[in-house]
């Protein structure tokens, strides 16, 4: 069974529908990347499967519960992280704060410190800098910070939007590398990303979406090669 | 001696107005809207307390107790009833016409129940006032109010800092879906936000009429008003910039009652408010963070 499934999602931002039925599926381990140009609903898809907005119709299975109308603050808890597009971090809230918060719902203060450590050992730079403002990070140092913050609630799945967005092109590579640790240790990826060869280069497999519909779907190996691909979103 | 005691005097006047602030300001950081309403929460409040204390004759404990519960109660369904419902608005105009609809609707089921005439308050300090040297003297009410003042700002700066609901209303005030994310309830946290802010305005309801003992359907308007310049002043959204320019403008305006016009005391009030947005745009204390992208 898939870890997350998607069937049928519709989504309406008042009369305009920007997602026209769409169906995906996640499995355990996987890296899935969502790509396609902007305005065709990456975004959308992401902030509807961890609650912030709701499916006009549709549904979303998550380890076998629907959670189509569960409130986004309880999706949380279930295993879903999810890593905002603008890394959206608490800019007057130091660093170690903004993890913090991203362990909100968990409880047991023992646990909560080790992922901390662990958090530490995998951003070096965070402990650095942990008693600094988040809003005085370098673009790169935020997304790692959103990333830390994600992982601080111990997800089995991690929703990541725009992770390379805005930053220099050795960070892009950086970040590249974390997610592809990160997968390799366990953890499944939702990926949205506009650099589409970049996420192809790590995605098991990929959906290509058009203005709300996916166009293609596939292994991202085929993907790369495929002509169509090529032309409209590789730049070959 | 008598600049002292205008000064003491501005002080309690202004501790007042800091208590009314910090609920203007928490609901503008959290909920980003103006709640107009917050000075009428502040004169059902001085009336629950004159029914019970004055009309049952009750103690005076019970009823600030009634009192604070009554104005938590209605606080949050205020927000539940008005203001929830208008949160996905696009405009925010509609949010701050309707807090003006409830201020006018609160005063006008008081003008109703109590009438027009003005009820003496009997003040419920129990403390006589204090005479410092020969011609300075403190009342208690003016020492009851600055120590409730500074514990509640105390208690309120431990509790936004040290606790998990505390944090949870800062990150909903910086981004609430960002905050959502961390699973973090975001309606519930506005809920309480708008609990405390009433319950204050209860507290300062109970100060102000014992300070100043008449209580009429619009007692809670003007110093709502001041208590929303002094929010504006001390930096809005900033719990301790509620505190200062809270102090500062009761200092202003007491000090200007008595040496310049007991008339332009509060157009004094209303020019400094203007000076200090032209020099400073947040406040004494607003940040404006820098963003890094």
């Amino acid at each position: 069974m898939a870890m997350l499934e998607v069937s049928n999602l519709h989504v309406k931002y008042g009369m305009i529908e920007a997602i026209k039925g769409i169906d995906f599926t996640v499995n355990k381990g996987e890296v899935i990347a969502l790509i396609g140009a902007n305005g065709a609903g990456k975004t959308t898809i992401l902030h509807t499967v961890s609650g912030l907005i709701a499916p006009s119709e549709g549904s979303i299975v998550f380890e076998g519960t629907d959670i189509t109308k569960t409130p986004g603050h309880k999706i949380v808890s279930m295993g879903m992280a999810h890593v905002p597009e603008g890394r959206r971090v608490f800019q007057s809230l130091s660093v170690l704060d903004n993890l913090k918060m991203g362990a909100y719902t968990r409880t047991d203060k023992r646990e909560v410190a080790e992922t901390l450590e662990m958090v530490y050992s995998r951003f070096p730079r965070l402990a650095e800098r942990k008693n600094q403002p988040a809003g005085t990070l370098s673009g790169g140092e935020q997304q790692m910070l959103a990333m830390g913050r994600a992982l601080m609630s111990h997800p089995s799945i991690i929703l990541m939007d725009e992770p390379s967005m805005g930053l220099s092109p050795i960070f892009v590579n950086e970040i590249f590398d974390i997610i592809k640790a990160e997968s390799e240790r366990g953890t499944t990826v939702l990926l949205v990303e506009q650099n589409a060869k970049k996420a192809l280069s790590i995605a098991d497999r990929a959906y290509v979406l058009e203005t709300g519909k996916i166009a293609l779907s596939g292994d991202a190996k085929s993907l790369l090669n495929n002509e169509e691909v090529k032309k409209a979103y590789l730049g070959e | 001696m008598a600049f002292l005691s205008y000064l003491i005097n501005g002080i309690s006047l202004g501790a007042v107005y800091a208590i009314i602030a910090l609920g203007y300001t928490m609901v503008y950081g959290i909920a980003k809207m103006l709640n107009f309403a917050h000075g009428d929460v502040i004169m059902i409040g001085s009336y629950v307390v004159f029914c019970v204390v004055s009309m049952l004759n009750l103690p005076v404990w019970l009823g600030i107790l009634i009192s604070v519960l009554v104005c938590t109660i209605l606080g949050v369904t205020i927000e539940a009833i008005a203001y929830r419902p208008l949160r996905q608005a696009t405009s925010s105009l509609t949010v701050l016409i309707t807090a003006i609809g409830v201020s006018y609707f609160l005063q006008n089921v008081a003008l109703l129940i109590f009438g027009a005439n003005t009820k003496a308050f009997s003040s419920v300090v129990p403390l006589d006032a204090v005479k410092i040297g020969d011609s300075l003297t403190v009342t208690g009410e003016s020492i009851v109010t600055i120590i409730a003042c500074i514990i509640i700002m105390i208690v309120l700066t431990l509790f936004v800092n040290k606790t998990k609901a505390g944090r949870a209303m800062l990150a909903v005030s910086e981004d609430k879906g960002a905050a959502q994310l961390m699973g973090i309830n975001v309606n519930k946290t506005i809920s309480l936000t708008f609990a405390i802010g009433s319950a204050l305005a209860a507290i300062a309801g109970v100060l102000l009429c014992s300070a100043y003992p008449s209580l009429t359907p619009y007692t809670g308007s003007m110093p709502g008003i001041k208590a929303f310049v002094a929010a504006v002043f001390g930096g809005i959204g900033s719990i301790p910039g509620a505190f200062i320019g809270g102090i500062i403008l009761g200092i202003i305006e007491n000090l200007s009652k008595a040496y310049i016009s007991s008339q332009l005391s509060d157009a004094i009030v209303f020019c400094v408010l203007i000076i200090v947005l032209v020099v400073k745009p947040t406040g004494l204390l607003g940040k404006k963070l820098q963003e890094k992208v």
